[in-house]
Formats: structure tokens, sequence, C-alpha cells
């Protein structure tokens, strides 16, 4: 059997398609959770992204404003998360399972007048260069320009962090709020910052979803990759390029399913759904085994609600 | 003026009087909703809240859906309350559905008071057992019982679905996704003729009595007060934390496959694809509006119920989304985190003196 090199290309591209709306979640989330807070309503939030998205290119039929507006509305929406868990000081936890079950059910809402309606083609870059070069063609070209921004800001993000003041401060509030404070640094704020950047984020993988990757509107149709963006900045240990890694794990286990179906191996199709949720558990087990590279590495302030007296 | 002033103790009264302001407000935002959406707002509220509860049926339905509620939120307070969070009792609730099913199964052709007991047993150790992964996972492997828990829930409505489609599917279903029809030996008994309430709702009751003795009678109840207050403390303290772990994690669980268990055993009478309409999600905030107090939780899954019902009476008779139940239920644990601000601070008005 000769295998095509440029068909093993394009595997490699459509795994990397369904990584995209896991980097921008998961990177999102980590930002918010280097500050110090856990936001667990990330499915939430891409679910009332990839409603707006789609919702909003019907409508306006402009790309651009749909591309924004969902962003935008995950913003709307990560500012509920914001207000409660920084100005009412709430369970972070909570809020956020209240942020993905109140996502969920306003999407649903709203897109229940636009079931079955077809999706729109997204341009894509760079598509007459894709058979230039074997193999590597089909993986650099012909993509969203979402798709290159995803595969760069991993990179945009860890530069943020390490190199940026800004980002400098965003961990400073992370690990320690209270010396972050003395020295003038208005935590809240901070924080508001971080939480609303990773709704916009979270929108904008939602919109990714029903826009691109598969254009058209599904009730539910993140299907938990929301849960699966947090499981991967606990995976990456809060390190944007490890992000990277995970995402193209997952997306290769989506892909795998497909193809494994495809050739007809004759294991039940559930189990292979099954597989990005079980392969989670097991990654996060052998992540998180080693308690002491945990601590180490988690935001010590993460998921603590902070306030300043007086 | 007004001035916020943080308060020297949560105030006890406000404790209990949040969850009823929180009702309300959701109520508000609601109207406001309806009204954004084009519906008259008091008349979508009354069929919503009022319309689906004004007959004996209607009440009968409530009951048959605050019983899972009630169940589950008790199950997860013992969670909550000792700083575990288990979110994936819809998972727990599916996989002690699918032992449950699978020993009714057994038993399918054969009658006899012996049945039930098993079934509902095997129901609460499939929960039990489907709890024990995260509480494992997390006393001895370190790891984040929320992630685990929930991707479980994917998980065990996977299993559900190869079931009912593959090995279990009924041989004369003429390829239906669902099983062969229980028993009458298997299945809980109806209380009233021509209603669908059933026994399991004693199971509901027992389990708040139980857990009102355990919460404030014993000295496991005690040391899941400390541990939610503050690991540390019950480090101190020298509280096996492991054991405490994985026992509030089995009896949530068991709650939760009780829960599996009246649904299937109950109105439905055989395993398919969809058992619960996300039951355990729900029963999160039904845990939360009750205060984690069993007598709260009572009344929270009374109220919670409604929004299930409210949301297909909504649409049958205003075309209102059924969604619309869902965006309720996540209004009321806002509404309710929010307004916990009272318990920690309070509104001075400071006269301007002249």
């Amino acid at each position: 059997m000769i295998i095509d090199i440029n068909f093993i290309g394009l595997i490699i591209a459509s795994i990397m398609a369904s990584a995209v709306p896991l980097i921008l979640a998961s990177c999102g989330e980590l930002i918010t959770e280097r500050s110090g807070v856990l936001n667990l309503g990330v499915e939430g939030m891409m679910i009332i992204g990839a409603i707006s998205g789609f919702a909003l290119m019907t409508v306006t039929g402009s790309l651009i404003i749909a591309i924004f507006g969902a962003m935008l509305a995950g913003v709307l929406i990560s500012t509920i998360f914001a207000f409660l868990t920084q100005t009412l000081i709430t369970n972070h936890v909570a809020t956020g399972l209240a942020l993905t079950i109140f996502g969920i059910g306003i999407s649903a809402m709203i897109g229940k007048n636009f079931v079955g309606i077809p999706g729109k083609e997204f341009p894509v870059l760079y598509e007459g260069l894709k058979d230039t070069i074997p193999l590597l063609g089909p993986i650099l070209f012909g993509h969203s320009i979402v798709f290159y921004f995803a595969f760069a800001l991993p990179f945009i993000t860890s530069y943020f962090l390490k190199k940026t003041k800004i980002g400098l401060i965003v961990r400073a509030v992370g690990d320690s709020p209270e010396s972050a404070s003395n020295q003038g640094i208005n935590v809240r704020l901070v924080r508001y910052a971080c939480i609303l950047y990773g709704g916009a984020m979270s929108g904008l993988a939602g919109a990714y979803l029903s826009m691109i990757y598969t254009p058209q509107w599904i009730e539910n149709m993140t299907g938990g990759r929301g849960w699966i963006a947090l499981a991967l900045v606990v995976f990456s240990t809060w390190n944007p390029i490890k992000i990277l890694i995970g995402a193209m794990i997952f997306g290769g286990l989506t892909i795998i399913q497909f193809h494994m179906q495809a050739i007809g191996v004759r294991i039940p199709v559930q189990f292979l759904t099954a597989l990005p949720y079980i392969v989670t558990i097991i990654v996060l087990v052998v992540i998180s085994r080693d308690s002491r590279k945990i601590r180490l590495s988690t935001p010590s302030s993460l998921g603590k609600s902070f306030h300043k007296d007086n | 003026m007004i001035k916020i002033v943080k308060r020297d103790q949560p105030s006890r009264a406000i404790f209990f009087f949040t969850p009823v302001l929180a009702i309300f407000l959701t109520l508000v935002a609601g109207g406001l909703i309806f009204f954004i959406l084009g519906f008259k707002p008091f008349e979508a509220l009354k069929f919503f809240f009022i319309v689906p509860i004004a007959d004996k049926y209607g009440f009968s339905e409530l009951l048959l859906k605050a019983t899972p509620l009630c169940l589950i939120a008790i199950g997860l307070s013992f969670c909550f309350k000792s700083n575990n969070w288990n979110i994936g009792a819809e998972g727990q609730l599916t996989f002690g559905a699918i032992v449950s099913g699978g020993v009714a199964l057994l038993f399918y052709e054969q009658e006899g008071f012996y049945i039930l007991p098993i079934v509902i047993l095997a129901g609460a150790i499939g929960g039990m057992l489907y709890a024990s992964i995260p509480a494992i996972l997390k006393t001895y492997f370190n790891t984040n019982e929320i992630l685990v828990s929930l991707m479980l829930v994917y998980v065990s409505k996977l299993i559900l679905d190869y079931l009912v489609v593959g090995p279990w599917s009924n041989p004369e279903g003429f390829n239906f996704p669902e099983t062969r029809q229980f028993s009458d030996s298997a299945k809980l008994p109806l209380l009233f003729e021509g209603l669908r309430i059933h026994a399991g709702i004693f199971l509901a009751l027992a389990a708040v009595v139980i857990s009102w003795f355990v919460f404030y009678k014993t000295y496991l109840g005690f040391q899941m007060k400390v541990s939610g207050f503050s690991l540390k403390t019950a480090k101190y303290a020298g509280y096996k934390g492991k054991k405490m772990i994985i026992l509030v994690f089995l009896i949530s669980g068991a709650c939760a496959g009780l829960a599996g268990v009246g649904e299937i055993t109950g109105p439905i009478g055989q395993l398919h694809r969809e058992i619960s309409p996300d039951y355990g999600f729900t029963a999160i905030i039904v845990a939360f509006l009750g205060r984690l107090n069993p007598v709260g939780i009572i009344f929270a899954s009374l109220v919670v119920a409604i929004t299930y019902l409210g949301a297909e009476t909504a649409q049958i008779f205003m075309q209102i989304p059924k969604y619309t139940g869902q965006v309720f239920q996540g209004m009321i644990l806002f509404f309710l985190l929010a307004s916990d601000y009272l318990l920690f601070f309070k509104f001075k008005f400071i006269g301007s003196k002249k």
C-alpha cells in the first residue's frame, strides 16, 4: 500500500483544525487562571460565542461582524462572572457552573430560529500554495485566519506572561494578590480584565466551531470542548506552549476516531467517541500525580477570592 | 449617602432569606426576558409557574420531578459541605440506572417481592462505584475531581447509548434504542391510580431524614463541617481526610444512583437513551438554593422542579422555547450567589448632619 504523503499532510491539518477551539479557549482560560481566577464557565461562554457568531453571520451577512460579535458576546457573558466573583466575592466554582448552565440555556433559546440554516463559506488564505510543497503544503496553507491566529496564540501568550510588564502584573496578582495590592496594583481591575479576555477567547473558540469548523448551528454543539479546554490548562501546568501539545493530542483523538470508523475498525462508535474524555482523565491523573510539581506551577491564589478591606 | 459595611458576623436570618430573594429576582428577570422575546411577561410567568401545578396531575408531576432533584441534591450536599466538588452526579445517576437496569433485565420474565430491593440496591451500588472513581483519583492521585467527575458524565451517557443500541436492545423492539420493559416486580409501585408519582419519593424523604441526622448529630457531620471551613484546621485536628472524601463521594454517588433507579423503574420502566433531563446538573443548583440544608433542599427541589414543568407548559401554550427552564435555573444560581453578598456586608445609610 502506498500512502500518499499529501494525505498524511491533510490528516495532520485536520488534527490541527480540530485543535483550534481548544487552543483558543485554553489560552484564554490560562490568562484568567494566571490572575488567580478559576472560571468553570468556559463551556457556557463557548456555546454563547458559537450561537452569537452564527446568528450574526446569518443576520448581517458579515463575517467580520460575526467574529467580533462572538468575542463581544463572550466578553459580555463573562462580565456577569467577573461582577459576581470580583465585586460580590462569590465562590468561583459555583459561579462558573451557573455560567455554563445559563449559557447553554440562553444559546439554545436564541438558536431555536437558526437550526437547519446552512452556514457560509469562510475564506481561507494561501489556498493556491497548498500543492507547492509536499506534506507541508496542506499543513501550512489553505486555512482560515482564525486557524493561524490560534497557532500563534500560545507563543504570544507565553511572551506576554514572561516578557511584558502587564504579564508580570497578571502573574503577581495570581501568585500573591496581597503583595500585589500592597504594591499599588488594582487586583480587582486586573482580574476583571483577565476574565473578560478569557471570555473573548472562549467566544472566538465557539465562533470557530459554528462558522468555520462545522458551519451550522447545532444545540450543544460544543459537546464538552469547554471542559476539555479547562483540563488542558491543568495539563499544561499553566504553560501556554504545552497547551499546543495537549490540544494536538485531543485533536488527534477526535480525528483518529473518524478515520477508524471510515476504515471499518470494529470498535463500537460510542467507545471511540468516549476516548477523548477517558484520555483527559488519564492525562490529568498522570500530570497531577506529582503533587509537588502541580503545587509549584499552580497560581497560588487560584480560585480564592480576594477582598481588600477598607 | 449609602456606605457598604462588613458585618461582624454573617447574618443567620439573611442566610435563609436570600434564597427567597433570589427566586424573586429570577422571576423579575425572567419576566424581563419574556418581555424582550415579545411575550406578555405576566401571562408567560403564569404559564410557567402556576398553570403547571394547578391540578392534581400537575402536582403529581411536580413531585415526580422534585424527587430525583431532592435525592441527588441531598447527596451532593455531603460533598459540597466538605469542600468536595462532585459535579458529575448526572454520570452517577446514569451509571446507577445502567447497573440497576441490567439487574432488572436479568429478571425480566420473573415476578417476586425480592426483585425490587435487589434492583434498587444495584442502582445505589452502581452510583457509588462511579463516584468512587473521582474520589479515589482525588485522594490518591491528587487529580481535580471537578474535571474527572464531569468527563465521566459524557462517558456514562455513551456507555448507556452503546448498551441500549447494542447488546441490551430489545430483541423484539424493531431496533429502537431501548431495552425490554422491566417486569412489574422490578418497578416502583405507583402511589395513586392515574398519577405518575411513585414510591421513589420515600427514598428521597428517607435521604432527607438520614442526612439531617448525619449533618447535625454525628461526628462525621462535624468533621465535614470543619473540613468545609478550613482543610488546614481539619488536618490539624487529625481528621482522616482521605477516608472522609471517599465516604462523601460514595454517599453522593449512592443518592444519584438511587435517583437513576427511580427514573427507570418509575415512570420509564425500561432503559433508553435519555433517562434524565440533566437532573444531575440541576441538582447542584437545588443543593445551593437549599443552603445544603436537608429541609431547605426539599423546598428548593420543589421550586426548581417547577422550572421543568413550566418550560413544557410554556412551550405548549405560548410557544416559548423550552430551554427557558435552563435559563431560569442558571439565573436562580446567579442571583443566589449574588445575594449572598448581603450575608457578609450591609448597607448603611449615613445621613448628612448639618
